[in-house]
C-alpha cells in the first residue's frame, strides 16, 4: 500500500512537474541556506583554531598595562632588556622568552615600496610565535648583541618588494636604515582576526632599538611554554616575578597583562560558533515559510482532485488511506526539495568557501538534520490538507465537477 | 463478516427516512421506504427527479446512513457501522457504476479497473491479470492502455463496469448508468449489465428514468415523494429489446 502511496504521489507530482517545483523551491532554499551558514560557520571556526594554533602553541602574551575597556589602556612602564633576563633566569617552565618592539614602517627597494611592521627581537621569537625559515638563516649572536642591519622577511614583504627575485643577499630600506636581507619566514597565511601575519619585517631587538624606535623599552614579551609545564603556573610564575620586579604592592592591580593565547582562542571560536547557531535558525524560518507553500499546494490539490477522493472513497477506501495518499504526496514532495536543497547546498558552499578562503566542513550531521526537518516539514504542513481530502464526504466529492 | 443470514434476503430497507438539513430547512428525502432484493435480482429504481431514488441508491450503496429505520445488508445493520465500516462493506461487497462513469482522468483504463483491487492489497501481478479480464468481459481488451479521454462515451461507461466488477461483489449499483449515452449505446450497456446479472449472478440495483431501460430489469420499483410507489415485476428479466 505504501509503495503504491509513493508511486502515485511520484506520478502526481510528475504530472504538475513546474507546480511541483516552484512548491518545494521554498523548501530546497531553506535546506540549502541552513546547510551553507553552518557549513562555512564551522570552517571559519575551524579556520580561526587553527590560526590561533599557528600564532605559537603555549603562548603567553605579555604587555604592559590593563586592558580598562575597549579601546583603554592603562599607562604603565614598557619592560626592559633585564625584565627578559630575569623570566629566561627564574622560570624554567619557559621554553622561549622573545621580547618585541613593533614599529610600522615603509620598506623600500629600488622603485618598490610596502607599508609593513618591524618587529624587533631575537631567535626566540622564532621559537614563541612558530615561525621556520623558508629559506637563509636566523639571526647570529653576534649580529643581536652588535645590533646589525640584518633582517627577516615575512612571505607577503618578499612578494611585494622581490616578486620573484631571490632577496637573499639584497638590501631593503627601513626609513633611514639600510640592512640586508639574511632569511625568509615560512609563510602563515591570515589570523583569526583577518590580519596578515606574513606583513612583517624582523631584525634584532638592538638595532630597532637604536636607529628605529630610539629608546631602550621592549613593548611585548611573547612567552612559550613548556608543553609538559601547566599553562597556568607559568602564568602565575611570570606575573609573581613581574610584580616583584616592577615593585607593585600586594595592595595594587598588575600594571602588565599576561594574555593566555588558548583563552583567547576559545572565546573567538565560542564566537564563531553563537553566530553560525544564530545564522542556522534564521536559515531554518524560511525552511518553515517553504513548508507553508507545500501546504498551500496540497489544499489546492485536494480541491482539484475531489473527484478522484470520492471515487477512491466510494470504491472502498478509509479515511486513513485517503489521508496516507495525501500526506506522502506532501512529504515526498518535501524530502525532494530536502534533497535538492542538499545538492544545491553543497555546491554553494564548495563555492563559498573558496571564495572565502574558509575551509570547506563536511557535516553530515547537519545535512542529515535537515533532510529530516523538510521531510517533517511535509507531514507537518501536509496534515491539514490531507486530512480535509479523508474527510470529504463520497456522495458531495462525487458531485463536484 | 460475509456470511449470508437465515431471511435470504441481500439487501433489507425497513422504514427507511432519510432527513437533510435541520429546523426549517430539513428536506424529507425518504419517509419510511421498505424494500427486499434477493441475490441475483435485477431491479430498476425508477421515478422522477427529486422523487428520492438517488438517495435511495445513496443509502443502499452505503454511501449514506438512514436517519431513522433499518437496513440490513447480509443481515447486517448497516446504519450502526461507522464510516470505515461502511467503506469496507463498499470494498468488499458492493460495485459501483456512475452516470458520469466517474474514472480517473489521465489513467488508462488498466489502472482505473485496478483501483479497486489496489485497496483490497491484491498482489500486483494478479490485479493486472483480473483487471485484465474484466476489461475482456466488456469488450475492451485492446483498450487497457487508453485514458479516458481517448475513449468514446460508451467505452468509458464499459471500463466503469469491468472497474465495478473487478473485485467480484456481490450487488452491483448502476446510478442512470445510460444517462450520459446515446441510444444505442444505452441498449449496448443494458445488455452488458444484464448479461452478466444472469451469466455471473450479480444483483443489480439500477437507476433510471427511461422506461425502455428499465424493461431490461426483472423487477421495477417505482419511488414518488420518498416512499415505493409501486414495486412489480416484469414478468422476467426481459428480452423485449433483443
Amino acid at each position: 500500500m505504501l509503495s503504491n502511496s509513493l508511486l502515485l504521489a511520484v506520478r502526481e507530482i510528475r504530472r504538475n512537474a513546474l507546480r511541483s517545483f516552484l512548491t518545494i523551491l521554498g523548501i530546497v532554499i531553506g535546506v540549502a541556506a541552513v546547510i551553507v551558514m553552518v557549513t562555512l560557520g564551522e570552517g571559519a571556526t575551524l579556520q580561526v583554531r587553527r590560526q590561533i594554533e599557528g600564532l605559537g602553541s603555549n603562548l603567553l602574551i605579555v604587555v604592559p598595562g590593563q586592558r580598562m575597556g575597549p579601546g583603554m589602556r592603562q599607562d604603565a612602564p614598557a619592560f626592559a632588556l633585564e625584565d627578559i633576563e630575569a623570566l629566561r633566569r627564574s622560570v624554567p617552565a619557559l621554553a622561549a622568552v622573545a621580547p618585541a618592539v613593533t614599529q610600522s614602517a615603509t620598506a623600500i627597494v629600488g622603485n618598490r615600496n610596502w607599508s609593513t611592521s618591524v618587529t624587533g627581537s631575537d631567535n626566540s621569537y622564532l621559537q614563541a610565535r612558530a615561525w621556520t625559515l623558508a629559506a637563509g638563516r636566523a639571526f647570529t649572536e653576534g649580529e643581536l648583541r652588535a645590533g646589525k642591519a640584518v633582517c627577516l622577511l615575512g612571505d607577503t614583504v618578499r612578494r611585494e618588494l622581490f616578486g620573484r627575485q631571490d632577496p637573499l643577499g639584497q638590501r631593503v630600506r627601513l626609513t633611514k636604515l639600510s640592512c640586508e636581507v639574511i632569511g625568509l619566514l615560512q609563510p602563515k597565511g591570515q589570523s583569526g582576526m583577518g590580519r596578515d601575519q606574513d606583513d612583517l619585517v624582523l631584525l634584532p631587538l638592538r638595532t630597532v632599538q637604536r636607529r628605529l624606535s630610539g629608546n631602550q623599552d621592549v613593548a611585548v614579551i611573547y612567552l612559550s611554554v613548556h608543553a609538559e609545564r601547566s599553562m597556568q603556573r607559568a602564568k602565575a610564575d611570570v606575573e609573581h616575578l613581574l610584580r616583584e620586579r616592577r615593585h607593585i604592592s600586594a595592595s595594587e592591580e598588575d600594571n602588565f597583562s599576561v594574555r593566555d593565547m588558548r583563552e583567547i582562542a576559545s572565546m573567538l571560536t565560542g564566537t564563531t560558533q553563537v553566530l553560525t547557531a544564530l545564522l542556522g535558525a534564521v536559515a531554518s524560518v524560511s525552511l518553515l515559510v517553504g513548508g507553508i507553500g507545500i501546504m498551500n499546494i496540497m489544499l489546492v490539490s485536494v480541491t482539484e482532485r475531489t473527484r478522484e477522493i470520492g471515487i477512491r472513497l466510494a470504491i472502498g477506501a478509509r479515511e486513513r488511506e485517503v489521508l496516507s495518499q495525501f500526506l506522502v504526496e506532501a512529504v515526498v514532495l518535501s524530502s525532494f526539495g530536502g534533497l535538492l536543497g542538499i545538492l544545491l547546498a553543497l555546491a554553494a558552499s564548495l563555492l563559498l568557501a573558496r571564495v572565502l578562503q574558509v575551509p570547506f566542513v563536511l557535516n553530515l550531521g547537519i545535512i542529515g538534520l535537515a533532510f529530516l526537518f523538510s521531510a517533517a516539514v511535509g507531514i507537518l504542513f501536509g496534515f491539514f490538507p490531507a486530512r480535509r481530502a479523508a474527510r470529504l464526504d463520497p456522495i458531495e466529492a462525487l458531485r463536484r465537477e | 463478516m460475509l456470511a449470508e443470514p437465515g431471511s435470504g434476503a441481500l439487501i433489507e430497507l425497513m422504514a427507511v427516512t432519510k432527513v437533510y438539513g435541520q429546523g426549517a430547512a430539513a428536506v424529507q428525502a425518504l419517509r419510511g421506504v421498505d424494500l427486499s432484493i434477493a441475490t441475483g435480482e435485477m431491479v430498476a429504481v425508477m421515478g422522477p427527479s427529486g422523487s428520492g431514488k438517488s438517495t435511495v441508491m445513496n443509502i443502499l450503496g452505503c454511501l449514506d446512513a438512514p436517519t431513522s429505520g433499518t437496513y440490513r445488508f447480509r443481515g447486517m445493520d448497516v446504519g450502526a457501522m461507522s464510516r470505515d465500516e461502511r467503506a469496507l462493506l463498499r470494498r468488499h461487497a458492493l460495485g459501483f457504476v456512475f452516470q458520469g462513469f466517474n474514472l480517473l482522468s489521465r489513467t488508462s483504463a488498466l489502472e482505473n479497473v485496478e483501483l479497486p483491487l489496489i485497496y483490497r492489497r491484491v498482489h500486483s501481478s494478479e490485479r493486472r491479470a483480473r483487471a485484465l479480464a474484466a476489461l475482456a468481459a466488456v469488450g475492451l481488451r485492446d483498450w487497457a492502455q487508453h485514458t479516458p479521454a481517448e475513449l468514446s462515451g460508451g467505452q468509458q461507461q464499459r471500463v466503469a463496469i469491468a472497474r465495478a466488477l473487478v473485485t467480484e461483489p456481490a450487488v452491483v449499483l448502476a446510478d442512470e448508468p445510460t444517462g450520459n449515452l446515446d441510444s444505442a449505446r444505452g441498449h449496448e450497456i443494458m445488455a452488458l449489465l444484464r448479461s452478466l446479472n444472469r451469466a455471473r449472478g450479480i444483483t443489480l440495483v439500477m437507476i433510471t428514468h427511461e422506461p425502455e431501460m428499465a424493461a431490461y430489469a426483472g423487477r421495477v420499483v417505482h419511488v414518488l415523494d420518498g416512499l415505493v410507489e409501486r414495486d412489480a415485476a416484469t414478468g422476467g428479466p426481459s428480452d423485449a429489446e433483443q
